[in-house]
């Protein structure tokens, strides 16, 4: 346990101490929101859809949470072959508490940032309906964020190399993002696209975060909860299980 | 032999990698408080057997004791039993070179007080307790591999483990490191198994060689001894005509690509 917390304080440590990466991060969830939030903003509400910015906000928070939660995992990669990782899985520890404590660090690293993204919306105009859900609001961008880093740590210990990275990036982290419901409703969707969107994670993380901010869902807490919670368990179960077999 | 007396022994060890033999076969001992050398080409599976002796890697078939503990069955017991220095640095960058200290002291479960005590004596031994708040992406080289040295040995191991520890270092640096390695040999009477490149630092510190080709021991011996066999009157002559004057062509391994990957766009 103690190996979980040492691992778990040093990328936290981590974060803070570059600055360049926090604002660097921000960049991304800024430009998004201003560009689609005021460029989309009249045709949205002609079509019926209301606030567009409000629509959109908890998308872009969640967008900010899955690029830092696979990156932060994905460093993983680095860490083993050449960081501080190799020292640890020479040290007298198990496999599963190194990549227990190295993607709660990541995990927490990644809702920092929404958070940070969160307080963002709030300036460029975000209203949130009921104050009293933030707690649950939170719940979510924490499963959304230990998702998504289960998921970088899984893959970097399948990788051999960052070869496959680029991929990566392209044929699964993109997509996840993009046939979401981050950027539009689900409803009135083609029939493949909505079949798509409700086997995209994020979809459901971004469905409970939006009933919990601006009231508006298409699933129940229930079900974005057990999505996210179940599929969070089997991902660093399977994780643990390829990282615990690693030969460096 | 008395049996304690060797603190590893490895015998019949071989490891495959798909149908590659990396190690074939090999069979050693290390006695207790020796410095020995693990000579040989690149790709003579130096690397691999150090993997295997030190957990990282399971052996294809093979018996070995580290300390009286078997890797593979009881490898908690054996990786406190040894510490390492690796070939590539494995220090975190970001964090200072006291909180690096830390961090192992708590991964091997050192209680709070001794690791305070252990980390100062240490790094003043190794000359960086001055600069134990600055972050470690701020040193050279050479200060980099003294602190791992350091950490290799907070947590006192029976024997350190040196994967090519002077590469890429300059003479003073070697020279330095070399000195450390032999000073904390003779004190506290530490078994020190290592790797090199340079046919002059193992003549100089090691007890006994092993040179190692194509995942076989060729020759065992000290320098003295070896450079008798082979009728050659320094230790890189006595290496050449063991091991033939042929350049090893090695694939660029996965790894090497991602070294490559890392000097090109420098750490995330």
């Amino acid at each position: 346990m103690n190996t979980v917390y040492v691992l778990w304080i040093r990328e936290i440590k981590k974060y803070f101490r570059s600055k360049s990466r926090i604002i660097g991060a921000l960049g991304q969830p800024i430009l998004f929101l201003i560009a689609f939030g005021y460029g989309f903003q009249s045709i949205f509400k002609r079509a019926g859809g209301g606030n567009y910015i409000e629509f959109l906000a908890p998308g872009i928070i969640l967008m900010s949470v899955l690029f830092t939660g696979v990156f932060s995992g994905i460093n993983l990669i680095w860490d083993r072959e050449f960081g501080f990782l190799k020292e640890t899985m020479a040290a007298p520890v198990s496999r599963f508490s190194i990549i227990l404590g190295k993607t709660l660090g990541g995990a927490t690293v990644a809702l920092i940032q929404g958070i940070i993204v969160f307080l963002l919306t709030l300036i460029i105009g975000f209203k949130i309906t009921n104050y009293w859900l933030l707690p649950i609001a939170f719940i979510f961008v924490f499963l959304v964020s230990l998702l998504f880093t289960s998921l970088g740590t899984t893959i970097a210990s399948m990788l051999e190399d960052m070869q496959g990275f680029q991929l990566i990036i392209n044929f699964l982290v993109m997509p996840i993002f993009f046939l979401s419901g981050a950027l539009f409703p689900l409803t009135g969707l083609p029939k493949a696209l909505k079949i798509v969107a409700r086997i995209d994670p994020l979809t459901y993380g971004i469905d409970g975060l939006r009933h919990a901010l601006i009231a508006v869902h298409n699933f129940s807490y229930m079900v974005d909860f057990l999505v996210l919670f179940i599929l969070s368990i089997i991902i660093l179960s399977v994780g643990t299980y390829v990282f615990e077999r690693i030969q460096v | 032999m008395d049996k304690e007396e060797n603190i590893i022994k490895v015998s019949n060890l071989t490891k495959n990698f798909k149908d590659f033999v990396a190690v074939n076969d090999i069979s050693f001992e290390v006695k207790r408080g020796e410095i020995f050398a693990f000579l040989g080409p690149n790709g003579a599976g130096k690397s691999t057997t150090i993997k295997i002796i030190t957990t990282l890697a399971t052996p294809t078939s093979g018996k070995i004791e580290i300390n009286g503990h078997d890797p593979l069955k009881n490898k908690d017991q054996t990786r406190k039993s040894f510490g390492i220095v690796f070939q590539d640095p494995s220090l975190d960058d970001d964090l200072t070179a006291y909180e690096n200290m830390a961090l192992h002291a708590s991964l091997y479960g050192l209680p709070k007080n001794i690791a305070k005590s252990r980390i100062q004596e240490l790094l003043e031994f190794v000359e960086l307790w001055e600069r134990r708040n600055s972050f470690v992406k701020t040193f050279s080289g050479g200060m980099k591999r003294r602190l791992e040295i350091a950490r290799g040995l907070l947590h006192h191991p029976k024997i350190l483990f040196l994967d090519e520890p002077t590469i890429g270092l300059d003479p003073q640096t070697r020279n330095h490191v070399w000195s450390y390695v032999k000073d904390i040999n003779e004190k506290e009477n530490m078994t020190v198994f290592l790797t090199t490149h340079y046919m002059d630092e193992a003549e100089r510190v090691a007890d006994r060689i092993a040179i190692m080709d194509h995942g076989k021991i060729i020759a065992t011996g000290s320098s003295d001894v070896l450079k008798k066999k082979t009728n050659t009157t320094s230790l890189e002559d006595a290496f050449l005509a063991l091991t033939g004057k042929d350049i090893r062509e090695e694939e660029a391994s996965s790894k090497d690509l991602l070294r490559a990957h890392r000097n090109r766009f420098g750490r995330r």
